[in-house]
C-alpha cells in the first residue's frame, strides 16, 4: 500500500484529526499529523487488517530550528519558541509496506503521548528522543536519560539547535 | 637485557641490583586490565590474539582492576565513561601504568570540536605513561607503545628521589 492510500484511509477513519500528505520529491511521501487521538490511531495502524503495521522501525526526534524572535512596533521582542517533531517509521512485516508519520509539538511544551504500549520497541527510542531533544512522552513507563549520564544537567538537551556545550561536567573540562 | 648477561657465581648465584631485578620482573609481566572502549579495542584484541601475541611480552588480560598493572585506554572516552575509568584506575594497586591508545583517548580525536559528550584526552582525568597515535593504531603500533612503556619501567628506581 502506498502512503497516499494509507493517508486516505486515515482521513476517512479519523475525521477529527488533521492529516496532510507531503509528497514533495526527492524524499519519500510522508504524513504530517497533528498528534491528536494518538493511542487510537497508532492502535488502528497496528491492528487494522489492511495496514498491519506490526513493526516500528524507528522513532526519532528532530529540532526544526524555527525559533523566531519577533519585534513589534514598540520594539519589544518576543520569542516564538518553534517546534520539535517526532518521526515514526512504520513497517508491516505481513504486508510488506511502510509509511512515515510526522508529529510536531511546540518547543516550550514538548509533550506527546507515548506509543510504547503499542510498539514495545518505542521504549528506548522515546528515551533517546527525550535525552537528546527533551521531548516528554506521556505515559512512558520509564522516561529517563539513556545515553547521557543520569546526572547530566537538567533541561540540557544536546541535539537541540540552541544547545551550548557546558564548560565542565563533574569537574572535567569539556571544550578542547 | 635481563639477568642473563649478569655474572653467574659458581653456586648458581645471580648477582644483580635490586632495581634491575624489580624492574625486570615488573616489565615482563604487565598484566592488563581487560577493558575495551571502541574500535581501538578491536585492534587491542587483535594484538592479544595469536598472530601478534601480546602474551610473549607477559601481557595477560585480567578481569579485575585489583589484579592489573596496566590499563590500555582503547577508544573514545565519553564523559559518562570517564568517571568509571577513574574509579577503575583508583582500584588498581601500585605500581600502575596507563597506555592511551588512539587519537580519541589522546586528545578527543574526531570529536575534538563538536563532541559535547567526549572527554578531550584521558590525561585530563588520569596520568598517562605512553601515548600511541593512530585511528586506530595497528597492532604493531600498540606493541611499540608497550615496548616504550617497558623502556620507561626499566629506568625506574626504588630509591627515593631526593
Amino acid at each position: 500500500m502506498t502512503p497516499e492510500e494509507i493517508f486516505k484511509i486515515l482521513q476517512d477513519k479519523f475525521p477529527n484529526s488533521s492529516f496532510i500528505l507531503d509528497n514533495e520529491l526527492p524524499t519519500e511521501a510522508y504524513i504530517v499529523w497533528d498528534g491528536s487521538e494518538l493511542p487510537e490511531i497508532s492502535k488502528f495502524l497496528r491492528d487494522e487488517n489492511t495496514l498491519l503495521f506490526d513493526s516500528l522501525m524507528n522513532l526519532s526526534g528532530v529540532d526544526d530550528d524555527n525559533t523566531k524572535t519577533v519585534k513589534d512596533e514598540e520594539g519589544n521582542e518576543t520569542v516564538e519558541p518553534g517546534t520539535l517533531c517526532v518521526y515514526y517509521h512504520l513497517h508491516s512485516m505481513k504486508l510488506d509496506h511502510k509509511v512515515t508519520l510526522k508529529v510536531s509539538v511546540k518547543k516550550d511544551d514538548p509533550k506527546i503521548e507515548s506509543v510504547e504500549p503499542i510498539w514495545r520497541t518505542a521504549d528506548w527510542h522515546e528515551r533517546e528522543a527525550y535525552d537528546m531533544f527533551g521531548l516528554i512522552f506521556l505515559n512512558h513507563p520509564n522516561l529517563e536519560r539513556i545515553l547521557m549520564p543520569y546526572d547530566w544537567e537538567e533541561g540540557s538537551y544536546p541535539l537541540r539547535k540552541d544547545f551550548e556545550t557546558p564548560e565542565f561536567y563533574n569537574g572535567m573540562k569539556i571544550p578542547y | 637485557m635481563g639477568l642473563l648477561d649478569k655474572e653467574f657465581g659458581e653456586s648458581n648465584v645471580v648477582i644483580a641490583k635490586v632495581d634491575d631485578l624489580m624492574n625486570w620482573a615488573r616489565l615482563s609481566s604487565l598484566w592488563q586490565l581487560g577493558f575495551g572502549l571502541a574500535c581501538c579495542a578491536i585492534e587491542m584484541m587483535a594484538t592479544s590474539a595469536s598472530h601478534y601475541d601480546f602474551d610473549r611480552f607477559g601481557v595477560i588480560p585480567r578481569p579485575s582492576p585489583r589484579q592489573a598493572d596496566i590499563i590500555i585506554i582503547s577508544g573514545t572516552v565519553t564523559l559518562k565513561m570517564a568517571t568509571r575509568i577513574k574509579r577503575l584506575y583508583e582500584q588498581m594497586p601500585d605500581p600502575k601504568y596507563i597506555i592511551s591508545m588512539g587519537s580519541c583517548s589522546n586528545c578527543g580525536g574526531p570529536y575534538w570540536e563538536h563532541g559535547y559528550h567526549v572527554l578531550k584526552g584521558i590525561d585530563r582525568v588520569i596520568p598517562v605513561d605512553v601515548y600511541v597515535p593512530g585511528c586506530p593504531p595497528r597492532p604493531e603500533a600498540l606493541l611499540e607503545g608497550l615496548l616504550k612503556l617497558q623502556e620507561k619501567i626499566r629506568n625506574e628506581s626504588l630509591r627515593k628521589i631526593a
